[in-house]
């Protein structure tokens, strides 16, 4: 029996470690990639040549320090773990040299977040990617592909075209799909914004490089669609309306990220309709805990508020955490005002880059909503015309969610289009039962026989 | 195409991709070593049989699936690239009894 | 206020079976369900049209289970050729499968006494590990045998959901979601339901909200002795087809998964699953199928049977309010759209004729 389990090895996951290491707890760590750093800091141990540093920045290299920290820390460390069931006597996780349960008197899940679903005609094609994926070919293989179209809005889009620049490889176009509405909406948040000007002043840094870099910059872009038969070959949309095609083999999607919230949701914590982030978000206290008394959440998965925040909310849950299991903890009060004030920037940024309405819920009734098992806008909109009172009901009936991804490419898009269609708000209409395995794992795995035979790793 | 920015200058390994013996960067994220080294598609889905590539790269979309050393439907981009590893595009739904 | 000559209380399997079934003897009908979120067994459980073992002490319930299985193609065909959905209905046969050979031994006579008092004969053989495996080419060698019966089939029961409620609507039929009863009461010759969205009033009622029966059921002097008893499944990623026929406990489904699940537990309204039982679970099933060890789960979920004392379904009728429970919904639903239908209209469930399914009997364990 340990301390604390701790699931993700992200910013919030590795800060929660140290943190809870130098308070005393026993440790372990689990988390799915080979090494530390979660999606921020991707293959952060890894030696890099100075090109290649210059390319990801100072932001990236800012988790080197973190990393070598963990390692340093004496917590345990189970790298390519996937977790697959998380439940008050602790943990069961998948690995290669054999998974196994490991039972802790507190879990804390620091999975981060993933990019929001972008559901557009098209977007199956190979060829078409998201703009993070994109980034994790840069951080791990230092790969990148030439002429690619960019699509949509988010500091995370601009941040990887920038990359893509210093990188030297040449964009054929970026297809903002920022609204004017959300400017207009954004600017009443600005207050908050200048309370860390440095973060404002990077974003606005990239847009001017973007813009004067002689990439075509489209803005307002609405009505995306990818086309092609075998893979990817032409991009349409529309903007300053005219109705534009470009072809392409590569196109990167982004509208943001939301929590990963598959975790907190099977485990049956109470969850919370986001509004600005426009998310189902787990229900937290400042301190990290969520309505199960087990179990903390830290990071992105509680809440979009950047790796920064992130590591901070780790210590602080980290503290909460020895404090409940009556070790002692030192006062988070300077934690919790460093916390607030690096979020003060969120109301803006999630009002400004919050997708168009017609991006969340898709209106072709061609489009894929589950890329799993194939379903579409238009088998949804039918489903509801036959009286389906939610997403449970609507899996049910056409399959969506049932495939290996368990939901979490459709799930955001479904609420989305069934509150359209019905007019009810997304709190009402709910979302998918998330249930264990949070991760498909074999069935030797679940019968927790030996792996060797069934796992070809070993 | 994806292309190194960098000329490699870590040890490569054979890997057998559909039986072909293929040289790829050890220890490399195997999803991005495989869109580097051009492999499309990696499966064909069951519903429909449509050619899929890797879409998010961070172990949340699962269309990366491939059969590996056997065993069907691994997420190539939770994995690394390891000597004699053997790769198979996947069509369609798993197939157990092969991997016997 | 609105009226319906019906209402159902129930949008499960057996609520929408009965719903179809009235609205295509041209019945006016109205359908009250709960929301997404509810104790709904239609949405969780094996699809499995099966015969074998079924009401072994009670000829009865033999005899309405067979016959149901008999008309399982009629019903498929026609929901497909009014709603346009395939219901993955097939008949391959299938093999319950036992552990020991005195497990074996025990089954076979069970199900030879079970034909003994019936009108319909249930076909059936006992077959060792060799002979089942010939049925069941990938069978471990950790299996006695097992009784293999070509009566039993199954069906895809969220597709056979979702086509009676379309079905229902088609032909005219109210359905509305999200409509908790909440009351009900006599109403002059008549019934007046409460839900959140106002009141509804019918000539007949019939109360086909599987658990929800045994509170409501006492408001119209009828009982509903029915208890959660909670089962636990596992379904895998979708496999190339290797199971020719299906298994007690385990399912091929048409679009490749298999679904495993066979556990039966006491804990009240906790639909959850748990480790051990899971593990038990995913263990007996590599037992009879080795390679399926290698099969990914993508998922489990825990779900609640609508039990009656003795497992015998209960068909109870008062003045024009009907009470329905059943465990065996997805194999039942053709007696449930067309052979019921006719009681139903009539008026009630005659005493003589639905002997073995009055609540009465149901308290004191069959002969
Ligand atoms: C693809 C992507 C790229 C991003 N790039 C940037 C960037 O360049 N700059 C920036 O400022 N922000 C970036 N972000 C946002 C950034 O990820 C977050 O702000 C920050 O990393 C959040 O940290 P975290 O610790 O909460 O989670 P993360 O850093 O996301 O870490 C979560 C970890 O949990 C692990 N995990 C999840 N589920 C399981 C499981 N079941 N079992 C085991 N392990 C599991 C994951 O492998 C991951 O390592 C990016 C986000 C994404 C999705
Ligand atoms: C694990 C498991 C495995 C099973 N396997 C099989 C099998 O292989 N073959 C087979 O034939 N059967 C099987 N069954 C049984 C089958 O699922 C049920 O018989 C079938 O779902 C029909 O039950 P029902 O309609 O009575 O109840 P449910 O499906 O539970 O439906 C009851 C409905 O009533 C609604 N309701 C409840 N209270 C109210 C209220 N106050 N107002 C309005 N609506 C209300 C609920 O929301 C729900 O929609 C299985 C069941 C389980 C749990
Ligand atoms: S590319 Fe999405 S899971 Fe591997």
């Amino acid at each position: 029996m340990i301390d604390l389990a701790i699931i993700g090895a992200g910013p919030a996951g590795l800060a929660a470690a140290i943190e809870a290491r130098a308070l005393g707890l026993r440790v372990t760590l689990y988390d799915e990639q080979p090494g530390p750093g979660g999606q921020i800091y991707r293959d952060i141990t890894r030696p890099r040549s100075d090109r290649s540093a210059a390319i990801l920045g100072p932001d990236y290299l800012a988790g080197r320090p973190l990393a070598k920290a963990f390692l340093a820390s004496g917590a345990g460390y189970q790298p390519r773990a996937t977790v697959w069931r998380i439940a008050e006597d602790g943990l069961s996780f998948t690995a290669p040299e054999g998974g196994g349960d490991q039972a802790a008197a507190r879990v804390l899940v620091a999975t981060g977040a993933m990019e929001r679903p972008f559901a557009v005609p098209g977007w199956t094609l190979p060829g078409v990617m998201t703009a993070g994926a994109a980034q994790i070919m840069l951080k791990t293989t230092g790969t990148a592909a030439d002429g690619a179209v960019f699509v949509g809005t988010g500091p995370l889009l601009y941040l990887v075209a920038c990359q893509y620049l210093d990188a030297g490889m040449t964009i054929a176009a970026i297809l903002d799909t920022t609204t004017k509405g959300a400017l207009l909406g954004a600017a009443s948040h600005l207050p908050g914004a200048l309370r860390r000007p440095g973060m404002l002043m990077k974003g606005l840094r990239m847009l001017r490089r973007l813009r004067r870099s002689g990439v075509p910059f489209h803005r307002g872009v609405t009505d995306v669609a990818f086309e092609g038969d075998q893979a990817l070959s032409a991009v349409r949309w529309t903007s300053g309306g005219t109705a534009h095609r470009l072809e392409c083999a590569h196109a990167f999607l982004h509208h943001g990220v939301i929590p990963n919230a598959n975790m907190t949701m099977a485990a049956r914590a109470s969850h919370h309709w986001d509004k600005a982030q426009a998310a189902w978000v787990v229900d937290r206290d400042a301190e990290g805990r969520s309505s199960l008394p087990w179990l903390f959440v830290a990071g992105d998965g509680g809440g979009i508020a950047g790796a920064k925040a992130a590591a901070l909310s780790g210590r602080i849950a980290a503290r909460a955490i020895a404090r409940d299991l009556d070790r002692g903890a030192p006062d988070s009060a300077r934690l919790l005002r460093d916390y607030a004030a690096e979020v003060a920037i969120r109301p803006f940024l999630d009002r400004l880059y919050r997708p168009a309405p017609a991006f969340l819920a898709p209106q072709d009734d061609r489009t894929v909503i589950c890329r799993c098992e194939e379903v579409t806008r238009g088998d949804l909109a039918r489903a509801m015309q036959e009286g389906c009172p939610g997403p449970n009901q609507f899996k049910a009936f056409c399959r969506a969610g049932m495939g290996p991804c368990q939901g979490r490419m459709c799930g955001p898009t479904v609420v989305s289009i069934m509150s359209e269609i019905s007019g009810r708000s997304p709190e009402d209409i709910g979302y998918y039962r998330i249930r264990m395995p949070v991760k498909p794992v074999t069935l030797a795995e679940v019968a927790g026989l030996p792996t060797e035979r069934v796992d070809g790793r070993n | 195409m994806f292309q190194p920015l960098e000329p490699g200058s870590g040890p490569r390994v054979r890997v057998f991709l559909d039986d072909t013996p293929v040289d790829l960067p050890e220890g490399a994220n195997l999803a991005a070593a495989l869109l580097t080294a051009g492999f499309s598609p990696f499966r064909t889905t069951p519903v429909s049989g449509a050619p899929r590539l890797p879409f998010c790269m961070m172990g949340v979309c699962f269309d990366c699936l491939i059969e590996i050393d056997g065993i069907p439907n691994r997420q190539a981009c939770l994995e690394q690239v390891r000597a004699g590893m053997r790769l198979r595009r996947q069509s369609g739904a798993a197939n157990l009894e092969a991997a016997e | 206020m609105t009226a319906a000559d019906y209402i159902i209380v129930g949008g499960g399997i057996v609520g929408a079976s009965i719903a179809y079934g009235l609205a295509r003897a041209g019945e006016s009908v109205t359908l009250l369900d709960q929301g997404d979120v509810a104790f709904r067994a239609a949405r969780g459980n094996l699809g499995n049209v099966w015969v074998q073992g079924k009401g072994v002490t009670v000829p009865d319930y033999a005899d309405l289970t067979r016959q149901a299985a008999l008309d399982w193609p009629q019903l498929a065909a026609m929901l497909q050729d009014e709603t346009g959905i395939d219901l993955h209905f097939r008949r391959p046969g299938a093999a319950f499968v036992c552990f020991t050979e005195e497990e074996l031994q025990r089954r076979g006579k069970a199900l030879a006494a079970s034909n003994a008092d019936t009108r319909i004969k249930n076909t059936f053989e006992v077959l060792d590990r060799d002979a089942l495996a010939e049925r069941l080419p990938m069978l471990g060698p950790d299996v006695a045998g097992g009784t293999f019966s070509p009566d039993d089939g199954a069906a895809n029961p969220l597709f056979l959901l979702r086509a009676l409620i379309a079905g229902f609507i088609a032909r005219g039929g109210r359905y509305l979601p999200r409509h908790t009863v909440t009351d009900l009461a006599r109403d002059g010759q008549g019934f007046v339901a409460q839900t959140g969205q106002g009141a509804f009033r019918c000539g007949r009622i019939v109360l086909a909200s599987g658990l929800g029966n045994a509170e409501l059921a006492p408001k119209l002097g009828l009982s509903a002795p029915v208890r959660p008893v909670r089962g636990q499944i596992l379904i895998t990623e979708k496999l190339q087809p290797f199971l020719p026929v299906n298994v007690s406990f385990i399912r091929q489904t048409v679009e490749g998964g298999c679904i495993i699940g066979e556990s039966s537990e006491e804990v009240g309204t906790d639909d959850g699953t748990t480790l051990p039982i899971l593990r038990e679970t995913a263990r007996r099933a590599i037992t009879v199928f080795p390679m399926l060890a290698r099969a990914r789960v993508v998922r489990a979920w825990g779900a609640l049977r609508i039990m009656t004392p003795t497992g015998v379904p209960v068909y109870q009728s008062r003045d024009g309010a009907f009470v329905v429970c059943v465990h065996s919904g997805v194999t039942l639903a053709p007696w449930h759209a067309m052979g019921l239908i006719p009681h139903l209209v009539a008026g009630r469930f005659d005493p003589q004729t639905f002997r073995s399914f009055q609540p009465e009997d149901a308290d004191v364990p069959a002969a």
